[in-house]
C-alpha cells in the first residue's frame, strides 16, 4: 500500500477546498441557508405537519441530502478532471499508485469536504429549526455512505467529461431533478398513487427516506431497503471505477 | 551488468490502427545519458510514456531497474523521474507544495531537507513559496526537473528538457544532468536541439516512423559518419580542379580560390598527406588552411534522409 501516494492525493484537494473555501463551503451553505428561510420559516409557517413533524424540521434531511449529493458529485469530478485538463495527470499516471490509492485519495477527500459540508449546514438549520436526531449513528452512518457513494459517481463522471459543460449536465440535468422529485419537501405519500409508484424508481427517493428516519423514525420506504438500494449504488460506482482503470477508459491511450 | 532500461519486441498500436512502435528493442545502461533522437511523430514520447506507465502498450516486454514495468509497476515507477514535454503544472499551488506532492505520490516520506536540496540546485529555493502560475517559463520547466527529482529516482527521463528555454538556462541544465549522471543517475533525454545530443549524450538512439535505425556510441558515430572538410585557400585563382586530383574527392569553390577536399574522419591522415604532397608535386601554392568536422545534426539528417530514401 503507497500510503503516502494516497496521503499526498488526500492533502492536495484538502488544500484545494481550503483553497476555495468561499465555493467549497460558504456558497452550498449559503444556498441552503436561503431554502431553510424561504421553504422552512417563510411558506413552512403556514404548512401543517407532516407525519407529526414540523415542516421546517421535515425538510431538513432532504436539504442536507440535496447539497451533499451535489457536493459530492462536483468536488470528486472536479478533482479528477482538473488533472486531465492541466495535463497534470501524467504524474498520477506515471506514479507508483494502484487505482484503488487513486480513487482513495480522490473520493476520500471528495467525501471528507462533503461530510464537513453536511455537518456545516446541519448546525446552521439550528439557528432556523429546532430539530432531533432519533438515531445519530444512522444519521452519520448515511452520511458517510451516501458522500462516499456520489463522489465514486462523481469521480466516474470526472473520467468521462472532456469539457466543463458535461461536469455540469449531471448533476444539473439528472441529480437536481431528482432529488426535488425524491421527498425533499413532502412525503411521496402525499402524491397520487401512479406517481408514488413512479417515485419509487427514483433512486434519491431511498437516500432521503433513510436519512429523514435517521432523524424522525419516519420514513417512506423501510430503513433496510433505502441501505440496500445505496448499497447497491456504491457496489454499481465501484464497478464503473474499476472498468475504468482496467481498460484504462479517457486515462491511458 | 544488468541494463536499467530494457526494451524487448515492443510495438504500440493505437485504436485507430496506426502503429506508433515497431518492434523495439533497446537497452540502456546504469548511469549514462542516451539521447533518442527523431523527426517529430517518430515515436519518442510515445516510447517514453509507455515507460513511464501513461500509455498502455500493445505488445512486447519493458523493465525498469530490473523490474516488469506491468506485473512489478510499483517497483518499476518507483525507480523512474519523468520530465514531460509539456509545461503542465497546477497553477495555484505553491512551488513548495508542488514538489512535495510528487515525492508523496511516489510513496517516499517526507524529507524536507531533500526538497530544499533539489530547489537550491535548480534555483529555486526563493521562490518556494510562490504561486506557480507567477513563476516564468524558465522556472516552470525547471519545477518539472524538481518534482521529477523529488523522489530521488535512479532514472530521468527528459522530454525536450530544454525547449524554449534560453541558451543560458540551458547550459545551467546541461550541467546539472552531468552532475545527475555523476551521481549515478541514468538519462534518457530526447532533443530537438541535436547540439544538446552532441553536447551530453554518452550514446545516441535514432527512431524514426516508430523504428530504431541505429543505437551508437556518440564517439563512435561521429568518427564512423562524420565527415571532415579540408579547405586550402590559394595563392592563385584555378579554373578547374587540376587533372592530378581528378580521383580525389576535391571540389573548387565558385571564386576559383579555395579547394575544398571532403573525407571521412577515419582516413584522415593517409587522404590529407597525399591531398597536400600532390599539391607541392604540381606547384599549387596554398596560404591558409582549415578542417571542419561536420555535427551530429548532419550525421542524423543524413542518416534519417538515407532511411526514408531507402
Amino acid at each position: 500500500m503507497n500510503f503516502y501516494g494516497v496521503k499526498a492525493i488526500y492533502n492536495f484537494e484538502m488544500s484545494r477546498m481550503r483553497r476555495t473555501l468561499m465555493q467549497s463551503v460558504l456558497s452550498p451553505v449559503i444556498s441552503t441557508c436561503l431554502y431553510f428561510i424561504v421553504f422552512g420559516s417563510a411558506i413552512g409557517s403556514r404548512m401543517g405537519n407532516i407525519d407529526s413533524i414540523e415542516y421546517a424540521a421535515y425538510i431538513i434531511p432532504g436539504l442536507v441530502m440535496l447539497s451533499l449529493l451535489m457536493q459530492s458529485i462536483s468536488n470528486a469530478s472536479f478533482g479528477i478532471y482538473m488533472p486531465k485538463f492541466s495535463g497534470t495527470i501524467y504524474e498520477v499516471l506515471s506514479a507508483p499508485v494502484s487505482y484503488v490509492e487513486v480513487v482513495l485519495g480522490y473520493v476520500g477527500a471528495a467525501a471528507t469536504k462533503s461530510v464537513i459540508l453536511g455537518l456545516i449546514i446541519l448546525a446552521t438549520a439550528r439557528l432556523f429549526v429546532d430539530y432531533s436526531v432519533l438515531h445519530p449513528f444512522w444519521m452519520l452512518s448515511f452520511l458517510v455512505l451516501t458522500a462516499v457513494t456520489f463522489s465514486m459517481f462523481g469521480f466516474i463522471i470526472g473520467i468521462w467529461a472532456d469539457g466543463f459543460e458535461k461536469l455540469q449536465i449531471v448533476p444539473m440535468m439528472i441529480v437536481t431533478p431528482l432529488t426535488f422529485l425524491g421527498g425533499t419537501f413532502y412525503s411521496i405519500d402525499m402524491l397520487p398513487e401512479i406517481w408514488q409508484t413512479i417515485s419509487l424508481f427514483n433512486p434519491v427517493v431511498y437516500l432521503i427516506s433513510g436519512f429523514r428516519w435517521a432523524f424522525y423514525g419516519v420514513s417512506d420506504v423501510h430503513v433496510g431497503i433505502s441501505v440496500g438500494m445505496t448499497l447497491l449504488f456504491l457496489v454499481a460506482c465501484m464497478g464503473g471505477i474499476w472498468w475504468i482503470f482496467k481498460t484504462g477508459y479517457r486515462l491511458r491511450t | 551488468m544488468q541494463p536499467d532500461i530494457s526494451v524487448k519486441n515492443l510495438n504500440k498500436v493505437y485504436e485507430g490502427g496506426f502503429q506508433a512502435l515497431k518492434n523495439i528493442n533497446l537497452e540502456i545502461n546504469r548511469g549514462e545519458i542516451f539521447a533518442l533522437l527523431g523527426p517529430n511523430g517518430a515515436g519518442k514520447t510515445t516510447m517514453i510514456s509507455i515507460i513511464c506507465g501513461i500509455t498502455n502498450l500493445s505488445s512486447g516486454e519493458v523493465r525498469a531497474a530490473g523490474y516488469d514495468i506491468v506485473k512489478d509497476y510499483r517497483k518499476a515507477r518507483g525507480t523512474i523521474g519523468l520530465v514531460p514535454q509539456e509545461l503542465n503544472t497546477d497553477s495555484f499551488e505553491t512551488v513548495w507544495n508542488a514538489v512535495s506532492f510528487s515525492r508523496g505520490l511516489f510513496g517516499k516520506a517526507p524529507n524536507p531537507a531533500h526538497i530544499e536540496k533539489v530547489l537550491r540546485d535548480l534555483s529555486l529555493w526563493d521562490k518556494r513559496n510562490n504561486r506557480i502560475m507567477t513563476l516564468s517559463g524558465g522556472m516552470k520547466r525547471r519545477l518539472m526537473i524538481a518534482k521529477a527529482l523529488s523522489h530521488e529516482p535512479r532514472i530521468l527521463f527528459l522530454d525536450e528538457p530544454t525547449a524554449g528555454v534560453d541558451v543560458e538556462l540551458r547550459r545551467d541544465m546541461w550541467e546539472m544532468v552531468r552532475k545527475l549522471r555523476e551521481d549515478g543517475v541514468t538519462i534518457i533525454l530526447t532533443t530537438h536541439y541535436i547540439e544538446e545530443a552532441e553536447e551530453m549524450a554518452d550514446r545516441i538512439g535514432v527512431i524514426r516512423q516508430g523504428e530504431i535505425i541505429l543505437v551508437e556510441d556518440k564517439d563512435q558515430l561521429m568518427s564512423k559518419l562524420g565527415k571532415k572538410e579540408l579547405r586550402l585557400q590559394l595563392q592563385n585563382k584555378l579554373d578547374k580542379v587540376p587533372g592530378e586530383l581528378i580521383l580525389e574527392p576535391v571540389e573548387l569553390s565558385e571564386d576559383g580560390y579555395e579547394l575544398i577536399y571532403t573525407f571521412d574522419s577515419q582516413q584522415e591522415q593517409a587522404g590529407v598527406a597525399r591531398l597536400l604532397r600532390t599539391l607541392g608535386d604540381i606547384g599549387i601554392e596554398y596560404r591558409d588552411l582549415r578542417t571542419r568536422e561536420s555535427s551530429l545534426e548532419e550525421i542524423f539528417v543524413g542518416l534519417v534522409h538515407e532511411q526514408a530514401a531507402g
